[in-house]
């Protein structure tokens, strides 16, 4: 891959995960658990790295370390250049219900930003123009979804992270979505690290899978995705991939 | 608004003029059995005795007089009232040893709080808003102490990775989380706070105040001035519960679905 370029001119640098120990402590009756022991990667700029396995198996965990949200565990996390543009779209839409869409955009950029004159554009990228006065709870989930991705990358980050963003959605709705964020990422490239439980989502989006293992807490895989954009939309050759990658284990 | 909105808003009002012209009614019914003007006076006696109040100026003196003390023992209590349940809710070990305190000063009687605040500070204005806010701080700061801690975890996290700051946060995260428990501590804090004032009044009363009026009318066993005066009050409470308060608590839940 040829090196990026950071915002400022200087080398982008990649996403160093170092996690040596996380444990759940012990709450009640339940014993303490290990979650995550001896995970290390690097995350090269603008590439898409899907974290996949069975629930439980600590990738959502994992992606909150990144993320900074959670900070009791032993180990290391260095974001690189992409550090001071991180951002991070949760499972649920996280969207402020007593603030408008477009309130809830503009909010995510600080007061007087130059980037809150592109939020009408994004609101149209979305599919939300109509809806940019309109209260979250009025809308459908996968809109409110739409407008999570909007306030992600109103931002322009560098890194985003992304937890499960399209479960509990109708399969045509998510296909869309998955759709959108492609578009989007193609505006503006960035470093995505991407969680989802989905084999197929996984295969679709990323360019390299990390497998994790409930068992191990660990990675027990490591694939590139060998799949040219325009074939990321043939579901054969998708599934191809998926049995081609996750048989190999 | 729909027009069955204006319909059901109609209705609401044919409703309240039924109910209190049934009351009326009753209290007509019952003043004339007891057949004693002095100890049991009809309502149109009262309604007189309101317009000579209102003639005379004696009315509006004595009611702004104590609204001035509601407003300031309201404001007050619901200010630190507030600050000491956010804390305590924000706080787990503070809460812990402040709790016990709390439930002291929860079942500590107004009269209590009312007879100390006057020996201590005097017969002064001071003294007797201190003594009404008392009894209501503990019950706001219960109130937004149990909305602090329901507080989302998930938008806190969603304001830490978009970097809204301390304020940010408080404006548009926190705030509009605990308007509905606030909202619900004004609302009994009036209805608490109006009565206490008058038993204050009462007690420590320097000549002016609805609470010292119905206490001269009592020694003078006046039911007339009493009544004229409480329902005087009563007027203005229910004015500022559809005026302000309920307008306020809309304009806050006006995104809800």
């Amino acid at each position: 891959m040829a090196a990026v370029e950071t915002v400022n001119g200087g080398q982008a640098t990649p996403v160093r995960v170092r996690v040596k120990r996380k444990i759940f402590p012990a709450v009640g009756a339940r014993e303490a658990q290990l979650v995550l022991s001896d995970v290390a990667f690097d995350v090269e700029p603008q590439s898409f790295v899907v974290l996949t396995g069975p629930s439980g198996c600590g990738k959502s965990t994992l992606l909150n370390i990144i993320a900074g949200l959670d900070a009791d565990y032993e180990g290391e996390i260095d974001l690189g250049s992409g550090r001071d543009r991180m951002t991070y779209i949760f499972q649920s839409p996280r969207l402020l219900p007593w603030r408008t869409v477009y309130e809830n955009i503009a909010l995510a950029l600080p007061d007087d930003d130059p980037r809150l004159k592109n939020i009408p554009d994004m609101l149209a990228r979305v599919g939300l123009t109509d809806a940019a006065n309109a209260y979250p709870e009025r809308l459908s989930l996968g809109m409110q979804r739409r407008a999570s991705l909007a306030r992600g990358f109103i931002l322009e980050p560098d890194i985003l992270l992304m937890d499960e963003p399209f479960v509990s959605l109708d399969d045509p709705t998510a296909q869309s979505l998955r759709q959108l964020l492609i578009e989007l990422c193609q505006r503006h490239p960035t470093t995505v690290i991407f969680v989802t439980h989905d084999r197929a989502e996984a295969v679709q989006l990323a360019t390299r899978i990390l497998r994790l293992a409930p068992g191990k807490a660990s990675v027990v895989q490591d694939a590139s995705v060998k799949l040219t954009t325009a074939e990321r939309s043939d579901r054969s050759r998708v599934l191809a991939e998926q049995n081609r990658i996750f048989s190999a284990a | 608004m729909s027009s069955t909105g204006l319909n059901a808003s109609g209705e609401r009002l044919l409703w309240l003029i039924a109910s209190l012209l049934s009351f009326l009614l009753l209290w007509q019914v019952v003043a004339s059995i007891a057949n004693d003007v002095r100890r049991f006076p009809t309502p149109a006696v009262v309604m007189e005795t309101v317009s000579q109040l209102a003639a005379s100026g004696a009315l509006w003196t004595n009611i702004s007089t104590t609204l001035v003390r509601v407003i300031l023992a309201f404001f007050f209590a619901m200010l630190i009232g507030s600050i000491i349940g956010i804390l305590l809710g924000k706080f787990p070990k503070a809460d812990r040893f402040f709790d016990p305190w709390l439930v002291l000063f929860l079942n500590l009687p107004a009269i209590v709080t009312i007879t100390l605040c006057f020996i201590w500070g005097g017969l002064t204005q001071t003294a007797a808003v201190t003594a009404v806010a008392l009894n209501k701080i503990p019950s706001a700061a219960v109130t937004l102490r149990e909305g602090t801690r329901a507080l989302s975890r998930d938008l806190n996290e969603m304001a830490q990775i978009y970097k809204f700051g301390w304020w940010k946060t408080l404006r548009h995260v926190t705030i509009p989380q605990l308007a509905p428990y606030f909202a619900g501590a004004a609302r009994t804090g009036l209805a608490l706070i109006w009565k206490i004032v008058l038993v204050v009044e009462a007690f420590g009363g320097n000549g002016r105040g609805v609470g010292y009026q119905i206490f001269i009318a009592f020694q003078e066993f006046d039911v007339s001035t009493i009544l004229a005066y409480a329902l005087a009050f009563i007027l203005i409470v229910q004015i500022i519960e559809f005026a302000v308060l309920q307008p306020l608590v809309a304009r806050v839940n006006k995104w809800r679905r």
